[in-house]
């Protein structure tokens, strides 16, 4: 999902006769779907923009934890309980990998980490908006983890090797995740009082704008998607795949008998595909910027953890350098 | 309103609470670190103790519900029950605080949690057995992870020994229930169900005494005043906290029969 507007530094594409010869291989090898591995020699821009790209996807998954520990405690069944807490661990797991890829390109956790909690590093948009109600955890895992399989099924394929065997074991995680949430929704449609059938249509409501923003501007405002994609970092543009999110999730709307806050969402019978209305480009930058619901609750979140376990991690270190010195 | 105290309730089902219900409560406890680990490492090993706590919870409260017959499940049990009528340890409905407070309420569980699971792998009652033998493998990596923890916090650096040994004697006064028994717990040694509360009290101490003195902390006098009740449903102020909010939804909700 989770990587938007992602810096590429450079905004005009070099032909393979500008480059040099060790870029011009390099290309080569990306245009002959041969992926690239942290050994291989690649252009200092690649390096950065996929250092970018991944950190941020790794902070999206463990910020993405907040808005569903939200509702942990909560939940209201055991095993809705044990399926959150799965759900959310799994998270965590998702963001340890990903950090893992992003050494392989010689970044460092703990920096990349200090750039996200001090404002530098971005994370998905989406995780700036807050869980009200116990329906959020059906359609944070439905509309979500939707957007974000429809965002990282291409990234399987990406040019990077480390980050896409990463995608590979991401994605069947979150699909189980989309069909869980989704399930949520669908016993409370079918089965639910009529209070619960309202949280889960005020919970559509509030996260389907925010939803369709996870796949970033529009094509036609969205400067480094070019690079990107030369470098196959990137295999679709946003629009396309905001569009293939868009045309599988309606059916299921459908299905569970709810509406989008969107009059203008209809069927396209010759085109084949759902048309949707204009989106709220202005509420995007604004929360990509700090400016949403949660920015701030999130990012303290974040830095509290991390600086009231300062003591922790010291002792562990102590400790390990005690026993050293014993054992020697 | 589910009320347990009011019906005739066997030795067995009271016991079977007494399991559930510390499961459910150090597992809710689990589920409120969310998010607030020091590190991403112990984040996922927090929700993988609270998955296992969970998952024990459901199995002995399924056992009780089955054993009551009104038709209950495990869900009821945990959330439509108020604070009388819960029977987990005091130990485990502390408040989370530091790090400190948290392991050291886990270890001084765990110590007790895996010498008990262990002596229920042996229980006449086969399912029991079964649910013990299940639950102790993940009680062994809780206490191994817990004892690591005490050790490394209080054999790390001041600060982490003073918290850690402030820790322990804040959480001391509760461990009597970990080591008294009363007629139930004797009537399901008797039964053959549950082991012999003076060997487990013994073993206890000693997984307790080893661990302190590998994490060169000083363990507080048995002979010291404990707090106790929580076996027979008379708690400390914070559990009606926890129980409001983990119960929030099925009790706004009573008519909502699914989720």
């Amino acid at each position: 999902m989770y990587a938007q507007l992602v810096e590429t530094g450079s905004s005009k594409l070099k032909t393979l006769d500008e480059m040099s010869p060790e870029e011009r291989q390099f290309q080569e090898r990306i245009n002959d779907e041969i992926k690239i591995e942290p050994k291989n020699w690649m252009p200092d821009a690649y390096r950065k923009t996929l250092i970018r790209q991944i950190s941020q996807h790794a902070h999206s998954e463990i910020v993405g934890m907040l808005p569903e520990g939200n509702w942990l405690t909560r939940a209201p069944t055991l095993k809705r309980k044990l399926q959150l807490m799965a759900k959310i661990q799994d998270e965590a797991g998702h963001g340890l990998y990903l950090y893992s890829a992003m050494e392989t390109l010689g970044a460092d956790r703990d920096e990349e980490i200090d750039k996200l909690h001090d404002g530098r590093a971005k994370y998905s948009s989406i995780f700036n908006y807050p869980t009200l109600n116990w329906a959020d955890m059906g359609t944070v895992g439905w509309l979500v983890d939707g957007a974000a399989i429809v965002n990282q099924v291409p990234l399987q394929r990406t040019s990077y090797g480390p980050y896409s065997r990463a995608m590979i074991r991401v994605c069947k995680e979150e699909s189980f995740h989309q069909r869980q949430g989704y399930q949520i929704l669908l016993t409370m449609m079918q089965e639910g009082t009529d209070d619960q059938k309202a949280m889960v249509q005020d919970s559509i409501n509030r996260m389907w704008w925010p939803a369709l923003m996870m796949f970033g501007p529009s094509d036609d405002n969205s400067p480094n998607s070019a690079q990107s994609m030369a470098w196959k970092i990137k295999r679709h543009s946003n629009d396309e795949l905001r569009q293939r999110f868009l045309d599988q999730t309606v059916p299921q709307l459908e299905l569970l008998g709810c509406t989008a806050p969107d009059p203008d969402l209809k069927y396209n019978e010759e085109t084949g595909h759902y048309e949707f209305g204009e989106i709220d480009w202005q509420e995007f930058f604004d929360v990509v910027k700090g400016n949403g619901p949660c920015n701030r609750e999130r990012i303290e979140a974040r830095r509290s953890a991390i600086d009231n376990g300062a003591w922790v991690r010291e002792a562990a270190v102590a400790h390990a350098a005690k026993r050293q010195s014993r054992a020697a | 309103m589910h009320n347990v105290a009011q019906k005739t309730q066997t030795p067995l089902i009271a016991y079977l609470l007494r399991l559930g219900d510390s499961a459910l409560v150090l597992g809710q406890r689990s589920a409120q670190l969310c998010g607030k680990a020091p590190a991403l490492e112990e984040e996922m090993a927090l929700m993988n103790v609270g998955l296992d706590l969970f998952g024990q919870a459901r199995n002995w409260l399924t056992y009780a519900a089955e054993l009551e017959g009104e038709g209950h499940d495990a869900d009821h049990l945990a959330f439509r029950r108020d604070a009388q009528d819960f029977r987990n340890l005091l130990i485990v409905e502390q408040p989370n605080g530091d790090f400190a407070d948290t392991m050291g309420r886990q270890f001084l569980f765990d110590a007790w949690h895996v010498h008990l699971l262990d002596g229920l792998t042996q229980s006449s009652d086969p399912r029991i057995a079964e649910v013990a033998a299940k639950s102790l493998k993940e009680a062994t990596y809780h206490l191994r992870r817990s004892s690591e923890w005490v050790m490394r916090l209080g054999d790390g650096t001041e600060e982490s020994h003073t918290r850690m040994q402030r820790a322990l004697d804040n959480l001391w006064r509760f461990t009597g229930e970990l080591t008294q028994f009363d007629e139930i717990d004797q009537a399901m040694f008797e039964a053959g169900i549950a082991p012999d509360p003076e060997i487990l009290a013994t073993r206890w101490k000693a997984t307790v005494e080893e661990v302190l003195e590998e994490a060169t902390l000083v363990r507080p006098s048995y002979d010291t005043w404990m707090y106790t009740g929580g076996k027979v449903g008379h708690h400390t102020e914070h559990l009606g906290f926890l129980l409001a909010e983990m119960q929030y939804l099925p009790r706004t909700y009573p008519d909502a029969t699914v989720w």
